[in-house]
């Protein structure tokens, strides 16, 4: 007979992720037989707030889902409504999206490099203390976040929340002298970025190769922000539209938290699986960076994620200043959009991955209902097999310390964005041994 | 020296996390602010002590369980000063709508009185629950009123906070005024000023991000958005939003979604 010994550990919290964690443990005879990282998405039930909403609402209550992504909710929304109402905002739009983008992923990619992966890497606990022994580098890093929430600036007034943005294109269109000014900025900037990336691939990241899926979209030109296909590293290709026909969301035992799956399978969305499926829509001075490195891609190491984060900033900044030397102003910054009935679909490439939205619109443009698939549920199953895998290699009797050290590691590799939460992580270990 | 180094604490309740962005975007600030105290807990960042004693603790998002009630409480013993940052913690926030929504079945199957609504809400703010110090509005909050809001409790001076309404700033920068010129349903008549009347600006009405002014005349703008034209449920809408459940606000627009035909 089994004597079942539970031994409930509580670790503190999770430091450096955005939001609370839980992960369970059980283990039996030093084997890890279940694993689950709870995440706890507090009852704010946006989707359900949605409901009754005027359409053009829907831009400024989607960006309050996450203060670190706020661009990308606005993105997949608007692309949705637009889609459904048969708006055509045209190329100007188009591109200034793609630039607003590009202010989102530098500023997002720059935080969780600097501020939540780098310090594992050199054995800080934070920017702060990284800061004595490494100021040149974390001052390149602030410099960059802060260019990034210039960009965002210029078409929202303010990087968290930004109010530019509205169904049609944007409520202003920014003068031509300040898209110079910030051109010039980011010009000057770009050698940082790319040192910024030969930094990242110079750390001591850990071997580690494993077997997974990536999910992203795939532009027929572009590396993808706002517009492509959904496409797989095991040869999926659909329509935006067709998602919920591979993807299932389902709820686990004993977990408030929803798990995407494709075909029943865990999946990898964000900048290593968008690297990997895209490297060949890489510019070329880009990919001529890329080929230079050790680190090479696609890649099947976790670690290698700070790596394609770095390199996503350095397409984000040549992406920017192409897109405003080119920059006019235009007659106007939006179209006007009539409301039709039915459902229409958005998919963007939030900075942790493909986020995707869906809504049931009536005829007078209420919204009937919602589904928004951000890409940490998509992780979440993903995050689950690598922590397996990750902690039963290092050794269950390691203790709750090197545990949740490890585990916490392997969690920032997904950069896990779980705003809504307390911060609390409680880690449990329930041992179950032969008696 | 070091040990004489205020301590702060940033904690975290239901909300998005961009308030805490506002200080993690200071830059080379967010460095100089390390140096000036000791920051001793804040997950996002790294350090993590939640049950430390502070001098001052900010507190991000609204309380929506038990658990967050009783820990809100904990903080509340372990801190001189303590502040919310942004409309999460300072008036529920915009997930507090669903508290109307809960509260409206509930009143049309029972009860026909509007106070009931606030005992029956689920997202509330912090000062719901325990003696709140200053309360800074926005969504999200400026990383200019944080250090503002440091360095007076810092040198133990009243906070400076703004009064004025969004119209004033909006003068102050010669913007266009959208209700007049557009016949836009704005609110910054009744907005606490202090995003920069960023709205405006960019040539959209305001939705009032920075919650309400003192003795906003929401009920007199009410009436004016329906002569613009509004219908009942829209003026409804333009309430109900960021900050809906601010007293001031709530009233001016449950108000109207009691006349369904209108």
């Amino acid at each position: 007979m089994t004597e079942k010994r539970e031994i409930p550990i509580h670790v503190p919290v999770l430091a450096r992720v955005e939001g609370e964690g839980t992960l369970e443990l059980r283990v039996r005879d030093g084997t890890i037989e279940e694993l689950r990282l709870r995440i706890f998405e507090p009852p704010r039930m946006f989707e359900k707030l949605l409901e009754g909403r005027d359409y053009a609402e829907v831009p400024d209550m989607v960006a309050r889902i996450c203060g670190i992504c706020p661009v990308a909710y606005q993105m997949s929304a608007v692309h949705a409504i637009e889609s459904l109402f048969g708006a055509q905002p045209g190329p100007w739009v188009r591109d200034m999206r793609r630039l607003f983008y590009c202010g989102e992923w530098i500023q997002s990619h720059s935080l969780h490099i600097h501020m939540l992966a780098a310090p594992d890497f050199l054995g800080s606990a934070s920017i702060v203390e990284m800061a004595r022994g490494h100021a040149a580098e974390v001052r390149r890093g602030l410099k960059l976040q802060a260019l990034g929430n210039d960009i965002i600036r210029l078409l929202g007034a303010r990087s968290v929340h930004p109010v530019g943005a509205r169904v049609g294109g944007f409520h202003r269109a920014p003068a031509r002298a300040q898209a110079d000014a910030l051109r010039e900025k980011l010009a000057a900037a770009l050698p940082e970025a790319e040192a910024l990336v030969r930094w990242t691939a110079a750390l001591d990241l850990p071997a580690d190769e494993q077997d997974f899926t990536a999910v992203s979209l795939r532009h027929p030109r572009e590396y993808p922000m706002n517009e492509g296909r959904l496409v797989s590293s095991r040869g999926l290709d659909i329509a935006v539209s067709e998602f919920e026909s591979r993807f299932v969301e389902h709820q686990e035992a004993h977990s408030t938290a929803l798990h995407s799956l494709l075909d029943g399978q865990p999946y990898l969305v964000g900048p290593l699986a968008r690297l990997n499926l895209n490297f060949d829509r890489l510019p070329s001075p880009v990919r001529t960076l890329a080929d230079s490195l050790d680190v090479k891609f696609p890649s099947r190491n976790m670690y290698h994620s700070i790596v394609a984060r770095a390199l996503e900033i350095v397409v984000a900044m040549r992406e920017a200043i192409r897109i405003l030397e080119a920059y006019e102003e235009p007659v106007s910054a939006y179209v006007g959009v009539s409301p039709r009935a039915g459902a229409g679909y958005g998919c963007t490439e939030a900075p942790r991955g493909i986020l995707w939205q869906r809504y049931d619109i009536d005829a007078t443009g209420k919204i009937a209902a919602a589904r928004i698939v951000p890409p940490t549920s998509q992780n979440q199953a993903r995050m689950e097999a690598d922590l397996r895998s990750s902690l039963q290699s290092l050794g269950t009797q390691q203790g709750e310390a090197a545990l949740r050290r490890r585990g916490e590691r392997v969690i920032r590799n997904y950069d896990p964005c779980i705003s809504c939460a307390t911060h609390f992580l409680d880690l449990r270990v329930r041992e179950l041994k032969h008696g | 020296m070091n040990n004489a180094r205020p301590r702060i604490a940033v904690h975290k309740f239901a909300s998005c996390d961009g308030c805490q962005l506002a200080f993690l975007n200071l830059g080379e600030d967010l460095l100089a602010l390390a140096q000036a105290v000791e920051i001793v807990h804040f997950a996002e960042a790294g350090p993590v002590d939640p049950d430390a004693a502070v001098d001052i603790a900010f507190i991000e998002g609204s309380i929506s369980t038990p658990e967050d009630a009783e820990r809100v409480r904990r903080v509340r013993a372990n801190s001189r000063y303590l502040v919310t940052v942004g409309a999460c913690a300072t008036s529920g926030g915009l997930q507090a709508l669903r508290n109307f929504a809960d509260a409206r079945e509930w009143l049309a199957a029972i009860y026909a009185k509007p106070e009931y609504i606030q005992s029956l809400a689920t997202s509330t703010p912090i000062s719901s629950h325990v003696k709140v110090d200053l309360e800074l509005w926005g969504c999200p909050v400026s990383g200019r009123q944080l250090l503002a809001a440091t360095r007076s409790l810092l040198f133990a001076v009243p906070p400076w906070y703004e009064k004025d309404k969004v119209c004033l700033e909006c003068k102050r920068h010669q913007n266009v005024c959208v209700m007049v010129a557009k016949g836009a349903p704005c609110l910054g008549p009744v907005t606490r000023a202090g995003c920069g009347a960023l709205c405006p600006a960019f040539r959209r009405d305001c939705y009032a991000c920075y919650g309400p002014a003192e003795n906003p005349n929401a009920e007199s703008l009410a009436r004016r958005f329906e002569g613009l034209g509004l219908m009942p449920e829209a003026v409804a809408r333009r309430f109900l939003f960021i900050n809906g459940a601010a007293p001031a606000f709530a009233e001016a627009g449950l108000k109207r979604r009691g006349k369904p035909h209108d």
